[in-house]
C-alpha cells in the first residue's frame, strides 16, 4: 500500500466561472446594527470576489468571534464561524493540508489583537497564503462596549469609566514587525479604495494584511470621521501609492517629507522634488514604520498598501518538501514497519 | 581442554526464566542507549521482554549529582511477561547518586555492580554520602560486586588519540559488554548498531567498540562472578517482529490510518514531554505525504488539525494533560461542528506541570468531561506499548465513520516504554470508512444525519454545491442555520451524544481473562494492563477466583461491561490516579468498585496489586503502599 497524496486536485474544478456579486449573496438576514460599518465591508467583498475568477466552492471564509466574525454567514463560499481569537490558526491548518483554496480571515480588533494576538503575529510570520482582513472599531462590539487594544489611551468605555489606563498597539506596526509581505489599511466608507484593498490583498501571493478602519454606529460612533468623513478625507488622509510622491489635499497641493527620520508636512509643494517618494516593494520596513507613525490631527491618516513584497509561502514550501519527498520514493507501509532491526520467529 | 580455557576460571551456568535489571548512572553516563542495546540484543535473541526508562527531569543536572540521575530498566523472560519487573535482580550503578537513589528498588540480595572508582570523596559528597557505602557494611544484604569501571576503560582505550572526557564517555559501553557476557549473550547487535550510529566517526566507534569487547572479556576472565546466567527465548506466536516503543507505535499506527483511509495526515502540535517523540517521528514521513506543524501554542496545534479535518483530510493532534486544558474550548469546537479530529494525549502526572518525566492516568475524567456545556467525545486508550499502533487507526477509524472527535489517551509509561512486536500483515488491520458528502436535494444541510450512526456529512471546500457556513454556535439540524429555538438545542446536544453512544456498535466486546464469573473482577484501563494481567495470573496460581479486564474503549464502554461487573462478587479498579473510572464505573452502573490507587509517578507493581487482590478478598489486613525510592530526587 502506498501513502495518499497530500493535496485533494481532483475536487478543483478546472472551469473559471462568470460569477457575479449576487452569486456571493447568502439567504441569512444580516444581522449587524443599521448604520453598523460591516455593512460596506461586506459589499465590496461581494462586489470583488466576482473580480478574482475563483470558483466559489474554493474560496474559504475563516472567522472568530466578534460582530466581525459574522460575515462568513453572508458570503455564500465555504464558511467557518469559530471561536474567539483562534480563526489564523483554522485557516492555517486548511491552508497548508489545502494550498490550492483560496482562503479568507476575517477578525476583529479584539479577535485579533487581543485573545488571538499570538496566532495573527505567527501567521504573518510563517507567510502563510492567507488574507487577513481586521475589522478595527477600537471597541469590543459584541460583548457590548469595552475598550479593546486600539482603544485610545484615556478612552471612556462601560469597562472604562474613568478612562483606560493602557496604550492602544496599532495593526500596522504589529503586521510590519512580524514580517506580513503584504500590509494595508482601507477605511469603510471609502469603497472604491477598500474594494480594492480587497482585490489587492486576494491577489497578492502570500500573507496579506489588511486593517479596515469600521465605524460602529452603537459603542463608538464616529471613532474615524474626525478624518474619514467625505469631506474632509482628502485634506485628512493620505492615499500611498508605490512609487510616487506623497501628496494629499484637495487638489494634492500639499506634500510630505523626512527631515532625519521625522515626517514633515510641506504646504503647498509646488514641485515633487524632495518629497517622500512611497516604496511599498521595498524590503527594509524603515518607511513604512515611519508613515504608520503618522496620525490625525499632526498628520493625514496614510491608507493604502504599506507593504507588498514577495517572499516563498508557508504553505508552498511544506507542499515542496511533500513533494520532493515523495519524488524520490513514495512511502511504503509494508517498509515503515519493518524499519530497523527485525526477527523472525518460526 | 585446550589452553584458553584453561587460563578461565570455571563458570557454573544457571538458567533462569526472568531477570530484571536496571541500569543507572548519570544523565551523562548513556544510560538509555547501554538499556536500550541490550534490549535490542535480547529482543533479537528472542525473550519477551518490556523496559522501563527513568529521565530525570533536567536535561542537564550537575554531573553526579542525585537529580541527575537516569535509570533504565529492562525485564526479559523466555516467558510471556506484561511489565517492566517490580523490583531488579540486578542493578548497575555507575556512581554513588545511582545507587542512593536505586537500591532501594533492588531485591534483597540482589546483584549489585558498582563503578568503585567513582565512589571518591567529591561524588560521595555529591550524592550526600557520609561514608563510603562500599567501606561500610550498609550494603550487607546485596551481592556487591565492584569493579573498576573508569580505571578499566581508560586502560582498555589507552593510546587512542580521544579526549580523556571522551573516553570516560565509554564507561557505559564497558559496563553492557560485561552485563552482556554475565546473561551468555554475543555483541553482534551492539556492534552494528555502533558501526552504522559512528559511521562517520571512526575513532568513536573504535573506542566504543574496544570498551565493548574489554567490558566483555572482563566477565569471561574474572573471577568476580562464579555464574553466568541463561535465559533461553520465549515462546511466542511465529512471525516477524521488531521491538518498539507506544509513541513509535502511535507515530505508526497514525500512518497506517492515513495509508488504509487513503487521506493525508496532517498532525498539528506543540512540544510538550512526553508527546514530542509523536512530532519527531511523523515529521520524518513526509514520504507519506503526511504534514506537520509545529504550532505556536497548543491552541494553534488543534485549530490547525481542525481546519485540516474541515478540509478532508485526517487532521490529528497531540500533546500531554496541561496541553489538553488548553485545547478544551477548540476541542469543543469540534464537537460543535462534528468533525473527524483526533487527539493524542500522552499523560504525565499533574497537576498543572506536575512531574513531566513521569507517568500517570489522571486525565481520564478531562478528556470525558473537561468541557463547557454538554460535550461529548469518543475515548480510546492503548494498554501496551504495541497497542498504541492498533488503538491510532481504531482512533480514525471511529473519528471518520461517525464524525466525532476521538481523544486518543495514552501515558508516558506507554509512550516511552517498549517490547517486542509482532508485525502486523497489513490485511490484518481494521478497515477505515469514510466518504464525503453527496449533494442534497434543495439547500446543503451540513446537519442532514445518517439514520444509522447520527454522522452529519463530511462536505469538504472544493465541493462544488456545497458550500455551506459551519461554526461554534449552535445550528438548526434542519437546515443548518444559526438557531435559538430551545427545542432545537435539547435536540441537537441529545443527537451529539446519541452520535457517541452508537459508537458501541462499532467497538469489540470487553474481554475478560480468567473465570467468567467469580469472587473478584480487577478491572483497567490503559497503562495498567501489564501489572493487572500478571497480578491476576499470580493469584489464579494461588487458587483464587480472580479475573481481569481491561477497557481500551473508554467512551462509550463496551457493550458487555454491566454484564460482566454483575458476574462478580467484587470489583476492584486500580488506577495511577484518584479514582477517576470508579467514579464513571460507580455512576454509570450502580456497583460499589472498590479503588485502588497510586499518584506517585510511577506504574503499579504486580506485588502492590496482588497485595490489594488478597486484602479485598478478605486474606490479608489492610494492604498499604510502600514507596521505595527517595522521594522527589529526579523530580522538578
Ligand atoms: C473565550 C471567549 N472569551 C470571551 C468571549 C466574549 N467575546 C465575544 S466577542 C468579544 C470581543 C469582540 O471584539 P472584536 O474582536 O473587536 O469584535 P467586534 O465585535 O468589535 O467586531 C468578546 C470578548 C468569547 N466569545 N469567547
Ligand atoms: S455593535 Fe457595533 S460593530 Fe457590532 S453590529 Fe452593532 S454597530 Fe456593528
Ligand atoms: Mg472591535
Amino acid at each position: 500500500m502506498t501513502a495518499p497524496t497530500a493535496s485533494n486536485d481532483g475536487l478543483i474544478s478546472p472551469d473559471l466561472p462568470v460569477l457575479t456579486r449576487k452569486d456571493f449573496v447568502t439567504d441569512q438576514e444580516v444581522r449587524w446594527c443599521p448604520g453598523c460599518g460591516d455593512y460596506s465591508i461586506l459589499a465590496q467583498m461581494q462586489k470583488m470576489l466576482p473580480e478574482l475568477g475563483i470558483a466559489r466552492e474554493n474560496i474559504v471564509f475563516i472567522s472568530g468571534i466578534g460582530c466581525s466574525s459574522r460575515f462568513p454567514y453572508y458570503v455564500n463560499t465555504y464558511g467557518f464561524h469559530s471561536i474567539h481569537g483562534r480563526a489564523p490558526t483554522i485557516a492555517t491548518g486548511l491552508k497548508t493540508a489545502r494550498p490550492e483554496l483560496t482562503v479568507f480571515v476575517i477578525t476583529g480588533d479584539g479577535d485579533g489583537l487581543s485573545i488571538g494576538g499570538n496566532h495573527l503575529l505567527h501567521a504573518m510570520r510563517r507567510n502563510i497564503d492567507l488574507n487577513i482582513i481586521l475589522f478595527n472599531n477600537r471597541i469590543y462590539g459584541l460583548t457590548k462596549g469595552q475598550y479593546s487594544p486600539t482603544s485610545e489611551f484615556g478612552k471612556i468605555t462601560k469597562s472604562s469609566p474613568y478612562g483606560t489606563t493602557e496604550r492602544p498597539l496599532n495593526p500596522i506596526r504589529i503586521a510590519l514587525a512580524a514580517g506580513a509581505t503584504f500590509v494595508a489599511r482601507a477605511v469603510d466608507r471609502d469603497t472604491k479604495h477598500l474594494e480594492e484593498m480587497l482585490y489587492r490583498a486576494a491577489k497578492h501571493r502570500g500573507v496579506s494584511f489588511v486593517e479596515v478602519y469600521q465605524n460602529c454606529n452603537i459603542f463608538n460612533d464616529g471613532a474615524f470621521a474626525a478624518f474619514a468623513e467625505k469631506e474632509v478625507r482628502a485634506e485628512r488622509m493620505i492615499y500611498l501609492e508605490h512609487g510616487k510622491p506623497l501628496r494629499f489635499g484637495k487638489n494634492n497641493e500639499h506634500g510630505i517629507r523626512l527631515n532625519g527620520f521625522t515626517p514633515e508636512i510641506v504646504e503647498n509643494a509646488e514641485s515633487d522634488d524632495g518629497l517622500l517618494v512611497h516604496d511599498a516593494h521595498a524590503e527594509n520596513i524603515t518607511l513604512a514604520n515611519i508613515l504608520v507613525g503618522m496620525d490625525y490631527p499632526d498628520f493625514p491618516v496614510p491608507v493604502g498598501v504599506f507593504r507588498d513584497v514577495d517572499a516563498p509561502t508557508f504553505d508552498q514550501l511544506v507542499q515542496q518538501q511533500v513533494d520532493e519527498a515523495i519524488a524520490k520514493g513514495r512511502g511504503s507501509l509494508e517498509d515503515a514497519l519493518r524499519a530497523g532491526e527485525t526477527w523472525v520467529v518460526e | 581442554m585446550t589452553t584458553e580455557t584453561q587460563l578461565k576460571p570455571e563458570h557454573h551456568v544457571e538458567e533462569l526464566e526472568r531477570v530484571t535489571i536496571r541500569f543507572a548512572g548519570d544523565s551523562g553516563d548513556g544510560m538509555q542507549l547501554t538499556g536500550t542495546q541490550f534490549t535490542r540484543t535480547a529482543a533479537v535473541f528472542g525473550n519477551d521482554l518490556a523496559t522501563l526508562p527513568d529521565f530525570p527531569a533536567e536535561i542537564r543536572a550537575p554531573a553526579g549529582s542525585l537529580p541527575g540521575v537516569s535509570g533504565f530498566q529492562i525485564s526479559f523472560a523466555s516467558t510471556e511477561i506484561y511489565t517492566p519487573g517490580d523490583r531488579p535482580d540486578v542493578l548497575v550503578a555507575m556512581n554513588p547518586a545511582a545507587l542512593k537513589t536505586n537500591l532501594g528498588d533492588l531485591k534483597p540480595g540482589g546483584l549489585l555492580i558498582v563503578d568503585k572508582d567513582e565512589f571518591e570523596p567529591t561524588n560521595l559528597k555529591k550524592a550526600a554520602y557520609e561514608s563510603n557505602p562500599l567501606e561500610d557494611g550498609s550494603l550487607a544484604g546485596y551481592q556487591v560486586v565492584p569493579i573498576s569501571i573508569t580505571r578499566q576503560n581508560e586502560l582498555a582505550l589507552e593510546g587512542l588519540p580521544l579526549s580523556a572526557k571522551d573516553k570516560f564517555r565509554c564507561r557505559n559501553f564497558y559496563a553492557l559488554g560485561l552485563i552482556l557476557w554475565l546473561y551468555g549473550r554475543t555483541l553482534d547487535t551492539t556492534i552494528k548498531w555502533a558501526t552504522e550510529q559512528f559511521k562517520r566517526r571512526p575513532d568513536i566507534l573504535e573506542a566504543n567498540l574496544r570498551a565493548l569487547r574489554a567490558g566483555y572479556n572482563f566477565g569471561e576472565t574474572t573471577e568476580l562472578f562464579r555464574v553466568q546466567y541463561r535465559v533461553p527465548p520465549a515462546k511466542v506466536p511465529p512471525g516477524t517482529y521488531r521491538h518498539i516503543s507506544g509513541n513509535e507505535a502511535t507515530a505508526l499506527g497514525f500512518v497506517a490510518a492515513s495509508v488504509l483511509s487513503g487521506l493525508p495526515l496532517f498532525y498539528g502540535s506543540y512540544p510538550i514531554t512526553p508527546a514530542s517523540d509523536i512530532l519527531h517521528e511523523l515529521s520524518k514521513l513526509k514520504n507519506f505525504g503526511i504534514k506537520t506543524f509545529q504550532a505556536e501554542d497548543e491552541i494553534a496545534a488543534i485549530g490547525a488539525a481542525i481546519g485540516a479535518a474541515y478540509g478532508g483530510h485526517l487532521g490529528l493532534t497531540g500533546t500531554s494533560g496541561p496541553g489538553l486544558a488548553l485545547k478544551s474550548e477548540a476541542l469543543n469546537l469540534a464537537v460543535m461542528t462534528e468533525l473527524p479530529l483526533v487527539v493524542i494525549d500522552v499523560q504525565r502526572a499533574g497537576p498543572s506541570t506536575g512531574m513531566p518525566t513521569k507517568t500517570e492516568q489522571a486525565d481520564l475524567l478531562q478528556a470525558m468531561f473537561g468541557r463547557n456545556g454538554d460535550s461529548y467525545v469518543a475515548i480510546v486508550a492503548p494498554c501496551t506499548p504495541s497497542d498504541c499502533f492498533i488503538m491510532a487507526i481504531e482512533a480514525f477509524r471511529i473519528a471518520l465513520k461517525h464524525m466525532v472527535p476521538v481523544v486518543f489517551l495514552s501515558d508516558g509509561y506507554l509512550g516511552n516504554g517498549s517490547e517486542p512486536w509482532r508485525i502486523p500483515d497489513i490485511s490484518e488491520l481494521p478497515r477505515i470508512e469514510w466518504k464525503y458528502a453527496e449533494p442534497q436535494e434543495g439547500k446543503f444541510n451540513p446537519y442532514l444525519r445518517d439514520p444509522k450512526t447520527l454522522a452529519r456529512p463530511w462536505a469538504v471546500p472544493g465541493q462544488k454545491g456545497l458550500e455551506h457556513r459551519i461554526g461554534g454556535l449552535e445550528k438548526s439540524g434542519e437546515t443548518g442555520d444559526i438557531s435559538y429555538d430551545p427545542r432545537n438545542h435539547h435536540e441537537m446536544t441529545l443527537a451529539r451524544k446519541a452520535k457517541v453512544d452508537r459508537i458501541v456498535e462499532d467497538i469489540p466486546l470487553l474481554q475478560v481473562t480468567g473465570p467468567e464469573e467469580g469472587d473478584l473482577l480487577v478491572l483497567g484501563w490503559g497503562g495498567t494492563y501489564g501489572s493487572i494481567t500478571s497480578a491476576c495470573e499470580n493469584a489464579r496460581k494461588r487458587g483464587l477466583s480472580v479475573a481481569s479486564a481491561h477497557l481500551r474503549y473508554l467512551n462509550p464502554f463496551p457493550a458487555n461491561l454491566p454484564d460482566v461487573l454483575k458476574r462478580y462478587k467484587k470489583v476492584l479498579i486500580p488506577e495511577l490516579n484518584t479514582g477517576q473510572l470508579a467514579l464513571l464505573i460507580r455512576g454509570r452502573y450502580l456497583v460499589d468498585a472498590i479503588s485502588f490507587n497510586k499518584i506517585s509517578g510511577q506504574p503499579f507493581k504486580i506485588a502492590e496489586i496482588e497485595g490489594k487482590i488478597d486484602e479485598v478478598l478478605g486474606l490479608r489486613d489492610e494492604y498499604v503502599l510502600e514507596f521505595t525510592r527517595s522521594a522527589g530526587v529526579s523530580g522538578g
